[in-house]
């Protein structure tokens, strides 16, 4: 495994700790340096290496909303269902399977008889579509920026094809309109951004420029694997030690200034921003995508003529809060006693990236609450 | 949120397609998103599609730099 | 080349079913107990106890890359009286076909199946087969009973877990799963991956000199190793402790895991052993281990830990970083992601 075994090698990844360890100096009084790694992604591989253990007391980890299972209000799952329900074919990534919607789940939901199809890529969707001219096919489009490209690449190959039986219901997001939301909540406190790899890739290091400078924070772009994490995770306690705050791309050998011109473009094309519900924090202007008028007929929601609701989530779920960085999983009151990832209440225990799941599944060994 | 994989291209395909290799597992992996993308390109895939190539000089840095880590070589600061 | 398929009237008893017996089954295991076609087997009582164990087989496909479901169905049996620490000599053999499957394909797992059990020395000492109406069950479902020696000085059980106690693997994890899941995801594996699927019974009698310092033994399938090490500590004041630098995983099986997003301690290996020993007889394992073709990558992976606070019954492995996490008891279904 060329260029992935060598950014898990162990002797540097202790090494790197140790370094760190010796270089941060706790600041001043009993204040902890909060640093919110927001992409979901980020928030599994921390888990996955045990990468709090080697971090020095005195900095602090907070999981962002950077995980679109998470942050998908659970209407957007009622109308999955309803969808199924109404006989059409369901095809989804794998993480939205088990996610709650106020009543039921896509898993239950299948159980009962629905079709609903996990896929890797949009790509088998309409593939399924192709193969079967008499099935409404659609593909439950939630993701970033990373997954909205090849989402759309995809629904531009349908209309090109003029495939009749294929629409996306979408629920994509952006990041930099979140990470704005967070820095203007009075009640968020971050003193720094684990910018997330992949959906860096497609917008740009530039991007992540407003949220820097003064009176901003550093940014600091690092890839998934242990030794690049914890790579950037010195070059921000570097930026804060030093009184910086400077957009630090981390991950060079994927990250562009500029980002992926080519989907860029693409999404223009075919998308336009939209104001967009985000669980827990709220609609947040312009923060979505919708697919534009002329592509009207891939869109699901316009297609079949489905509302897609906020939807109920229980009295008790603190999703909101965890995803804002809050809250810790343990301050739920429902965390591992009515909320576990065998019966999750809130996407952030369902989803294999939330928090909540991974401080269940990683966490119990050492682990404090906030 | 965004599980992506480094694979070399192995062979390109006239659909704007492409297959990808890691350890001799094969994948076909839609290259819509790739400027002029080459045999031999290292490619992150995404969802079945490639997002980016790998810049391979920055990478080599990078290995180089945790291969002086893992050593005990005191390295300076990181790269800006 | 035929383009003969199963009907149902192959499982109703009469004309059909008496020459699908005598054509597929005699010819393939009627040296034996099943000469005569008996209703039952009468077999000799051997020596010290018997083991007993049964195992159903309903995998998708039914063919994968490095074996199809004969094979795990004579494997998986021989395996499950091997983690005993019984000498395998017996199977039964019950087969659940559906209506239309080919006939072709039915003789290619029966070979197998045949194959498999001369590997092994197991003799298919009684059978039976039923076809059902297409659609309800998917291809041919498997249930294989085993019957085996237990073996002298093997006295294994989660109640001998010591501090100390070290674990071994036989071999590189998942490979099974991971080529099953590829398989079905469209992942083309070809050379790069093959399923595991094989007995570990050699394996066993190579540590019989050791008996008495094996404290337990599984082989790690459904749910992969980090079901079966959960199985072994649940409820008790003993953690697992795993080196994750430590635990074997192949190329191929290693780059299905990272494409898809899932955690190869979860995926089912086929030919796999997992032990807890005593650490003074973990070289000598491991060294007659690697000493058979199928133990060549034998590994030591981890340690048995009593608990300071009392609260036990966890996998914990310990990462590349120095970091600790939590191994924990999966889900049930392995699900591609994205995130």
């Amino acid at each position: 495994m060329k260029y992935i075994d060598g950014f898990r090698q162990a002797d540097a990844a202790r090494a790197l700790g140790q370094r760190i360890a010796a270089g941060f100096t706790a600041p001043r009084r009993d204040r902890e340096v909060a640093i919110m790694e927001v992409c979901g992604s980020h928030t599994m591989a921390i888990a996955r290496y045990g990468i709090r253990d080697v971090l020095p007391a005195g900095v602090r980890l907070i999981s962002g909303p950077g995980c679109p299972v998470c942050v998908t209000p659970p209407g957007y799952i009622d109308a999955a269902v309803e969808l199924a329900d109404r006989g059409l074919t369901i095809v989804t990534f794998g993480d939205m399977l088990h996610v709650p919607g106020s009543q039921t789940t896509l898993a239950e939901c299948r159980s009962r008889g629905g079709r609903v199809e996990v896929g890797y890529s949009p790509s088998v969707a309409l593939d399924l579509a192709r193969r079967h001219a008499d099935r409404e096919v659609v593909f439950l489009g939630i993701g970033f920026e990373t997954t909205l490209a090849p989402v759309i690449a995809v629904v531009d190959r349908a209309a090109r094809e003029h495939i009749g039986n294929f629409s996306v219901l979408t629920a994509f997001k952006l990041v930099p309109p979140a990470l704005a939301a967070l820095r203007a909540d009075p009640e968020v406190r971050v003193d720094a951004f684990l910018c997330p790899a992949h959906v860096s890739a497609i917008i740009g290091a530039d991007a992540y420029r407003p949220f820097a400078g003064p009176g901003g924070v550093p940014c600091v772009i690092a890839g998934f694997e242990p030794l690049d994490i914890l790579l950037g995770l010195e070059g921000i306690l570097r930026q804060l030690a030093d009184g910086r705050a400077d957009v630090d791309n981390q991950y060079r050998r994927v990250v562009t200034a500029q980002g992926n011109r080519r989907a860029q473009e693409l999404i223009a094309r075919l998308l336009e921003p939209v104001d967009a519900p985000w669980r827990g924090l709220g609609l947040i202007p312009q923060s979505g995508m919708a697919l534009r008028q002329r592509y009207a007929a891939y869109d699901a929601a316009r297609r079949h003529g489905i509302v897609v609701t906020e939807g109920r989530s229980h009295r008790e779920c603190r999703c909101g809060d965890v995803i804002k960085g809050k809250q810790f999983p343990a301050d739920c009151p429902l965390f591992g006693k009515a909320c576990t990832p065998d019966s999750a209440i809130g996407p952030c225990m369902v989803s294999s990236e939330g928090v909540c799941a991974a401080h269940y599944k990683y966490a119990g060994i050492g682990e404090a609450s906030s | 949120m965004c599980l992506a994989m480094p694979m070399q291209l192995i062979r390109l395909t006239d659909d704007g397609s492409g297959i990808a290799d890691l350890d001799g597992i094969h994948y076909t992996v839609d290259l819509s998103l790739i400027e002029d993308p080459a045999v031999g390109d290292y490619i992150i895939v995404h969802a079945g599609f490639g997002i980016e190539k790998l810049n391979r000089e920055e990478a080599d840095e990078r290995l180089q730099l945790f291969a002086r880590l893992a050593a005990g070589d005191v390295v300076g600061t990181s790269k800006r | 080349m035929t383009t003969e398929a199963i009907q149902l009237a192959h499982g109703g008893g009469g004309r059909l079913t008496r020459e699908f017996v005598e054509r597929e089954i005699l010819t393939r295991f009627g040296d034996g107990p099943l000469e005569g076609l008996p209703d039952g087997a009468r077999l000799p009582r051997p020596a010290g106890a018997m083991v007993f164990t049964t195992d159903s087989f309903v995998v998708q496909p039914l063919e994968f890359p490095g074996g199809n479901i004969g094979d795990l169905a004579v494997y998986g049996t021989v395996n499950d009286l091997a983690v005993c620490g019984a000498r395998p000599r017996w199977l039964s053999l019950a087969l659940i076909i559906e209506e239309g499957m080919p006939l072709d394909r039915l003789r290619r797992l029966l070979d197998a199946i045949r194959t498999a059990a001369n590997a092994c020395g197991v003799v298919v000492a009684t059978g039976d087969t039923k076809v059902v109406a297409r659609g309800q069950c998917d291809g041919l479902y498997v249930n294989t009973a085993g019957i085996g020696d237990a073996i002298p000085g093997f006295e294994l059980s989660p109640n001998h877990l010591r501090e100390g106690d070290i674990v071994l693997v036989s071999g590189p994890l998942a490979d099974h799963g991971m080529a099953v899941l590829a398989a079905r995801e469209g992942l083309a594996v070809g050379h790069a991956l093959v399923s595991d699927t094989a007995p570990v019974h050699r394996l066993v009698e190579a540590m019989a000199p050791r008996a008495a310092a094996v404290r337990w033994m599984r082989d790690p399938t459904r749910g992969g190793a980090a079901a079966t090490l959960n199985e072994l500590v649940d409820g008790r004041s003993f953690d697992v402790r795993l080196r994750e630098q430590d635990l074997p995983f192949s190329p191929g099986a290693q780059a299905v895991a990272d494409l898809l997003g899932i955690d190869p301690l979860h995926v089912a290996s086929e030919g796999r052993l997992i032990a807890v020993c005593a650490p003074e007889a973990g070289e000598a394992i491991l060294h007659a281990w690697r000493a058979r073709p199928e133990g060549r990558s034998a590994a030591d992976i981890g340690t048995i830990a009593a608990t300071a606070d009392g609260r036990g019954g966890r996998v914990i492995l310990e990462t590349v970083t120095g970091g600790r996490r939590l191994v924990d008891v999966p889900r049930g279904e392995l699900l591609p992601r994205i995130c």
